[in-house]
């Protein structure tokens, strides 16, 4: 290089710029790779993810999306599990499904085509994912139409996420304005819960276009309080100090979810079992209501109080 | 067994206090990682400035530093570059 000894040297510039971490790390790292469709928020975009399989995102995704509806919004919920589709047994209308999302993103059907209509509520639709597919058939530019023309005509569009953090999960969390994130007191599943935290700080387009990040909330399900009580269930407070995310709502292990899945009913639509009225306060707290969490006391209850007495109501903050 | 035998037995049994334990051990350890990981650019970044500034001034590899520090939530990017003064004053 040239510059030698003999030349003196002092500092002479230094430029300091403040940044906030995600503008940051983003508007460096990411400007090249953005190219998502950029999708005119008329509705609520809602993803249903965990990382990690078996949880209940999809129990949890058709519940939230009922309950919504049930309180009157216009909602339509999406399988993004291409390939293994679900949605449609559990919401009970596995025997309707003509055309899919898949089908929709490469312009073989209308979205009116693939819509079904719940049979039971009104305001709520479902666009089935293609079972025959994989999930490099979602395309972020396909996804980002479907979602924006969706947006015109619905107040939430729900978004049922596969497991993972591959193609299927991002394209789920991308134009997302919240996510639920499904976690059970359970090590591999928080685990994985706080992985999914990490990528939706950085792979959705609110953080890739600087924008609000994605509001994160905690839906802790198969909770069960005997077994915190006995020392061998991570508690709420335990998941909730890991994660550092708000609390939505805790879900109880219960028969009921089982029950609902065997017969394709929401298991919100159980107005009277254990999970089905969690899933309805969770529902109710994400609309802004101001309800305690039921359900997370481990007091086993005599068949008296079980008849008569009330639901145990604990102090738990959000 | 009797009842004070059973409580600690009980005790010595609380898994979910070993699981809180290890997940925020391995937790804290992935976070830390993904910001290392986060932070692959900045050899480039410190490159492709050198690069530019070498257009119109002659300078040396180790008169440009980035760095990057976390204060808080946020992240301050310290750029600094030692011009030699026989350049400055030609300019």
């Amino acid at each position: 290089m040239s510059i030698s000894g003999e030349l003196r040297t002092r500092p002479s510039k230094i430029l300091i710029f403040l940044y906030n971490t995600f503008i940051c790390n983003y508007s460096l790292s990411a400007c090249g790779q953005q190219g998502g469709k950029e999708v005119r928020k008329l509705a609520t975009i809602i993803v249903i993810t965990s990382g990690k399989g078996g949880v209940g995102k999809t129990t949890s995704s058709a519940a939230f999306s009922t309950g919504l509806a049930l309180r009157g919004h216009k909602t339509v919920v999406i399988d993004f599990d291409v390939g293994l589709r679900n949605l449609d047994l559990i919401m009970g209308c596995e025997r309707r499904v003509v055309y899919d999302f898949v089908n929709v993103i490469h312009k073989e059907a209308t979205l009116n085509q693939a819509l079904i209509k719940d049979k039971r509520v009104p305001n709520l639709y479902i666009l089935p994912a293609s079972q025959t597919r994989d999930k490099e058939a979602l395309t972020r530019e396909g996804v980002g139409e479907v979602l924006e023309e969706l947006a015109k005509e619905f107040d939430f569009i729900v978004c049922d996420s596969p497991a993972g953090i591959e193609t299927g999960a991002v394209m789920a969390m991308y134009y997302a304005d919240h996510a639920i994130v499904v976690t059970n007191p359970e090590v591999s599943s928080v685990r994985d819960s706080d992985r999914i935290l990490g990528i939706l700080a950085s792979k959705t387009q609110r953080a890739e276009s600087g924008l609000e990040p994605v509001k994160e909330h905690l839906l802790l399900t198969r909770y069960s309080p005997e077994r915190v009580s006995t020392g061998d269930m991570l508690s709420i407070q335990d998941v909730k100090e890991i994660l550092a995310i708000p609390l939505l709502g805790i879900i109880p292990e219960s028969q009921a979810v089982l029950r609902a899945s065997n017969t394709g009913l929401p298991v919100i639509l159980d107005e009277t079992s254990d999970a089905g009225q969690a899933y309805a306060d969770a529902v109710a707290r994400f609309l802004g209501d101001d309800i305690p969490f039921r359900f997370v006391s481990g007091e086993k209850k005599g068949l008296l109080r079980r008849l008569f007495g009330k639901n145990n109501t604990e102090v738990i903050s959000a | 067994m009797s009842l004070w035998e059973r409580l600690l037995s009980a005790r010595k049994k609380n898994s979910a206090l070993v699981a809180k334990e290890r997940l925020q051990i391995i937790i804290s350890h992935e976070r830390a990682q993904q910001r290392r990981k986060d932070l692959d650019y900045l050899p480039k970044l410190q490159q492709e400035i050198l690069n530019v500034i070498s257009k119109y001034i002659k300078i040396d590899k180790d008169q440009v530093s980035v760095q990057l520090e976390r204060i808080g939530d946020n992240a301050v990017l310290e750029l600094n570059v030692t011009i030699p003064e026989a350049e400055t004053e030609t300019v």
